[in-house]
């Protein structure tokens, strides 16, 4: 089957591996499928992340957001992705009253809310292809789809940013989507659109919910908000939050006890 | 139980990379973390620095494991399993685990690089952190590990990674 030899990684066999790892849009994806499932459903789904890299990327000049960016191209020249993605990105700015921002830097770069778009959709091609119980991890952004096994809910570390290899806390659950943002990895990279200064209150913040998609760009906008996001995700069904400010003491919204344990190792 | 006592020897090897990375990349300034200067535990088992497994897990449930298998025995206490050397840029490494109850009781590195000076000054403080550090996260049974997006580069040092490693 030549579509197997696309995906690095599949055993020669053809039977599919439990995991992959992929590296695709400045970061590393990773895949854990529990359920057995055609070869080919993997290999679908890795491509489909290529794509979006090749569309989206800001760092590749000919994608067609770069090209929309210098005027090159107008919103309806753009494949209809790029336009539910300007959408979803508009609609996300709304509800987090301007901290999320698909131009964090005045250029367009809808990076914010394309990753976890991207993750939740190569998820449900999995689910599409018979994979009911998976994860996929992009960047420390995960979509858990079913259980880790049959009445075992997925368990999902969170890193603790100022102990590098430590956790901070758990979280579990079914059906789950679990993101993470903050300033540990990447140093002061989130911009508070508000106030244009690097958001630094926050040396991480998780929210968990059900897609990927508003999980994530909700958490950037919660990182630049900082200790004000506490209030701010009260205003939000279904997402819990657990934060780690760069000082003093974690916190967490009520509803967290249902997702996550409290802290390990605070 | 077998694949998964191997999954958590490469956990370790992983754990193993990411601390030599992280050492050797940033030798001159990091004071060893406080859990180095306490190889004798307070009564928490594996954190000491003998070399055999620890007596002191619970209830041993080598049972109905037969080992058999090279590179595997099990006893009363757990099951040890010894992981193949992994040759990384500074040198072989090789690492021993104990298994008990689906958990690490106890972690003994066989070999690591010593070539020079600097090696062994840098594992005379690594090793015994790898210990603590994998007993915590194994003891946290995750699947997947989520914290600030990171790069490519980053991946590499992360928990995600060993996790993957021990997968695959």
């Amino acid at each position: 089957m030549s579509g197997v030899a696309a995906v690095p990684g599949l055993l020669p066999t053809g039977r599919l591996p439990t995991r992959h790892v992929e590296h695709v849009m400045g970061t590393v994806v990773s895949f854990d499928l529990r359920d057995e499932v055609a070869p080919t459903v993997l290999t679908d789904a890795v491509e489909w992340l290529h794509r979006v890299d090749r569309t989206f990327s800001t760092y590749r000049s000919d994608s067609q957001i770069s090209r929309l960016d210098r005027g090159e191209l107008t919103a309806a020249d753009c494949d209809a992705d790029v336009r539910s993605v300007l959408a979803l990105g508009s609609a996300l700015a709304k509800a987090s009253h301007g901290y999320f921002t698909v131009r964090p830097a005045g250029r367009l770069d809808p990076s914010g809310v394309v990753k976890g778009w991207a993750i939740e959709r190569a998820s449900d091609i999995l689910r599409a292809g018979g994979s009911a119980n998976h994860a996929v991890n992009g960047g420390g952004d995960i979509q858990l789809a079913g259980e880790a096994a049959p009445g075992q809910p997925w368990r999902v570390g969170i890193a603790h940013p100022h102990q590098p290899g430590e956790l901070v806390t758990v979280v579990s659950g079914r059906d789950i989507a679990v993101a993470t943002s903050g300033t540990a990895e990447r140093g002061d990279h989130i911009v508070n659109p508000v106030t244009g200064r690097p958001a630094t209150e926050l040396a991480s913040i998780t929210l968990v919910g059900r897609d990927l998609t508003t999980v994530d760009a909700y958490a950037t906008a919660a990182a630049a908000m900082g200790n004000a996001a506490r209030e701010w995700v009260l205003e939000l069904d279904g997402i819990a939050a657990f934060a780690v400010p760069a000082a003093g003491a974690p916190w967490w919204s009520a509803d967290w006890a249902a997702v996550g344990s409290v802290p390990v190792a605070a | 139980m077998r694949r998964a006592a191997l999954a958590l020897v490469a956990t370790v090897v992983g754990l193993v990379l990411l601390l030599g990375f992280k050492t050797h990349s940033a030798t001159s300034t990091a004071s060893p973390p406080a859990a180095v200067s306490a190889p004798t535990g307070s009564g928490s088992s594996g954190s000491g620095s003998s070399r055999s497994g620890s007596t002191s897990s619970p209830s041993g449930t080598g049972s109905g494991q037969s080992g058999g298998t090279a590179g595997q025995s099990g006893t009363a206490a757990g099951i040890k399993v010894t992981g193949s050397s992994v040759g990384t840029q500074y040198g072989p490494v090789q690492v021993q685990v104990t298994v008990a109850n689906k958990k690490i009781t106890a972690v003994t590195v066989l070999r690591y690089p010593t070539s020079t000076g600097r090696d062994q000054q840098i594992n005379s403080y690594a090793i015994p952190v790898l210990k603590s550090e994998t007993l915590s996260a194994q003891n946290a049974n995750i699947d997947m590990v989520s914290g600030a997006t990171y790069t490519s580069l980053g991946y590499i040092k992360s928990l995600q990674s060993a996790l993957d490693q021990a997968g695959l």
